[in-house]
């Protein structure tokens, strides 16, 4: 009994956390200029957010050496040294969480030079959560009626 | 009703794989492991020498650092200790020289082997000192993956330290407990989808230790594949092969008791993942704690080497002498205490709400266990990060080893090409709901064994499926979201 109603719980919390991550609704799309300052081994913003469908402009500029931006997903690039810009135009079309990564070799910490674009509203995240919570509630119910 | 791995994989279900034709033959070769070492350690004579000679301070540039931490790691945690165990371990040619010279030789059997042989100190026989070194070495990672010279001093010292040691313990001890690379190895490759264990238990029970072997003190346990014949060494990793409740964590995968067992006994099995963690023996702090570090060290792993902040990355680069202390600091503390610390709080939950009459230390280890599949997924999840944006340099150093402007196979002007980077987190998330989906259905096994009765079992099974969920969720929030 005590068991039937924890799981009773489990499920209203888990059927709760669903709606509420289905329910997120996306902004309207619209233009976006972004500047992203690249300087030994970071960017700056370090993480940009914008909703799906906006216009972007990513005006790229460098501080210090040749640095570049290579946008995972989407597959742009873009690179820029002390004094020249670099920019890329897209649709964010794509929703999540996106790698950009420096794509000139630019010292020791290159490789790990990385910054992220996210793109609202991220459904991936919400499903994946939701995924997780099923595993939960099913180990949990099978693991009562197994002992049964 | 047998026991089933995610309900589909019976426990007791092996493979031998040395069924196959010539695969016996490959395995009782001392060749074949010879040839395979020799040439792991061409590979990593080049890896030395471009950690001197390199000369590029970019690391991507460097083979050293293109081949141990892009490559052999991400090897490492994607294919070798998830199929294949500790193979690695029996390839290995840093603790060669140190083998070797215990044994004088490369090919011929020695029993009596060079050196003092001492036993290892007793209170050192666990993971504990290889969870400190590795803590240590990962204070490091930042010289580690972008300086060549660094990669170069951490393999000299695993040579030097595995020479020096072999003379002074007997066999493998540095491997067995000196290792940094071992200990996860060791915890891991209870996932691994094989194993090394005897065919059949009655053989080996019924295995008579020769009057020669008693006349010298043999007790019955000592058959051959524990104290060695002409045909082989004993078990270099101290092991106890015949033995059947063991885990993989201690066996090196040499082979070493094919070799020496006169009944042909020993299979390489092919089994369902993570069957060890169900096994209810020798379970302890020193692994539990392995399993919080190595789960904490994925996660700070990632935050430096594909996390956006510039100032853990400095932190971890050493820019200030400030900024490497409070990396050291943030990162021991919430390695060996918060994240063990949370566990426990989940752990004295389920004690609570089981009203067992175990101690709560033995629920906190026992479960520590369901972390396994998880930490390893969470690797797998931080490798596939790395390689697939960062794999092309390797096509670019292996046309020119040491920096030098060679061209050996053309590909020295490879560019930078990520591969497949739009697909990694879709990989990351099924690589971490599978380590969810195997860590509560080993929780929930780990919980029938914690606990008396059924419904103790199913009460003291929620907080912890409840931590491994909350746990999965964050780790899919942190590599993806």
């Amino acid at each position: 009994m005590k068991n039937g109603k924890l799981i009773l719980l489990i499920i209203i919390f888990v059927l709760l956390t669903s709606l509420s991550l289905t329910l997120a609704q996306p902004e309207a799309p619209r233009e976006r200029e972004i500047t992203i300052e690249a300087y030994k081994f970071a960017y700056n913003p370090e993480i940009i957010e914008v909703n799906q469908g906006d216009k972007v402009t990513i005006r790229f500029i460098s501080t210090d050496v040749h640095h570049g931006l290579y946008i995972d997903g989407y597959e742009l690039k873009t690179d820029a040294i002390p004094g020249h810009e670099g920019e890329i135009t897209f649709v964010a079309n794509k929703t999540g969480k996106f790698t950009m990564r420096c794509s000139v070799t630019c010292g020791a910490f290159h490789p790990y030079m990385i910054s992220y674009l996210k793109v609202k509203p991220d459904y991936r995240l919400f499903g994946s959560i939701l995924l997780a919570l099923i595993l939960f509630l099913s180990s949990i119910v099978l693991m009562v009626r197994k002992e049964r | 009703m047998k026991d089933k791995i995610l309900g589909i994989f019976p426990l007791d279900w092996r493979y031998d794989i040395t069924s196959l034709p010539y695969v016996r033959s490959v395995l009782k070769s001392r060749w074949v492991p010879f040839l395979i070492i020799v040439f792991n350690l061409f590979f990593f004579t080049i890896i030395l020498m471009a950690g001197v000679v390199g000369g590029v301070s970019a690391g991507n540039y460097n083979f050293a650092i293109m081949f141990v931490w892009i490559l052999w790691w991400v090897m490492l945690m994607l294919v070798f200790v998830p199929f294949f165990s500790r193979i690695w371990c029996s390839t290995c040619p840093l603790p060669a020289f140190g083998e070797w010279i215990q044994r004088l030789g490369f090919l011929k059997v020695r029993n009596k082997l060079f050196g003092l042989n001492r036993k290892w100190p007793k209170q050192l026989k666990n993971m504990w000192l290889m969870n400190f070194l590795f803590l240590g070495t990962t204070y490091t990672t930042g010289f580690l993956t972008t300086r060549p010279i660094a990669t170069f001093i951490l393999l000299m010292a695993i040579i030097l330290g595995s020479v020096v040691l072999s003379t002074v313990f007997e066999r493998r001890s540095f491997c067995l407990y000196c290792c940094p690379v071992s200990g996860f190895q060791g915890l891991y490759s209870n996932i691994a989808m094989t194993e090394i264990r005897c065919k059949d238990p009655e053989v080996c029970r019924n295995h008579n230790v020769s009057t020669r072997a008693k006349a010298l003190g043999c007790d019955y346990q000592q058959r051959d594949c524990v104290r060695g014949n002409e045909n082989g060494y004993a078990c270099p990793w101290l092991e106890v092969p015949f033995n059947q409740n063991r885990r993989n964590t201690y066996c090196g995968m040499c082979f070493e008791c094919f070799k020496t067992c006169p009944y042909d006994n020993m299979a390489f099995n092919l089994r369902p993942p993570a069957t060890d963690l169900v096994l209810d023996k020798k379970r302890g702090l020193d692994e539990a704690w392995k399993a919080f570090m190595m789960l904490g060290i994925a996660i700070f792993f990632f935050l430096i080497m594909q996390g956006p902040f510039g100032f853990l990355k400095d932190w971890a680069n050493a820019k200030t002498l400030a900024g490497y202390l409070s990396y050291i600091s943030v990162h021991s503390t919430f390695n060996l205490l918060i994240f063990p610390g949370i566990f426990f709080v989940f752990s004295y939950a389920s004690h609570a709400l089981g009203r067992t009459e175990l101690p709560l230390k033995r629920v906190f280890i026992n479960f520590s266990y369901t972390l396994v599949p998880l930490g390893l997924m969470a690797w797998i999840a931080f490798s596939v990060g790395i390689i697939f944006a960062n794999g092309s340099y390797l096509i670019h150093v292996i046309s020119d080893p040491f920096g030098w402007g060679w061209n050996l196979l053309g590909t020295a002007n490879f560019p930078w090409t990520p591969f497949m980077t739009g697909m990694v987190p879709y990989m990351q998330i099924g690589g971490l709901l599978l380590g969810l989906a195997l860590s509560l259905d080993i929780g929930f096994k780990i919980a029938r064994q914690t606990f008396k009765n059924r419904d103790e079992a199913v009460m003291g099974f929620y907080p912890i499926a409840a931590f491994l969920t909350v746990t999965t969720m964050f780790l899919m929030w942190l590599f993806t979201g």
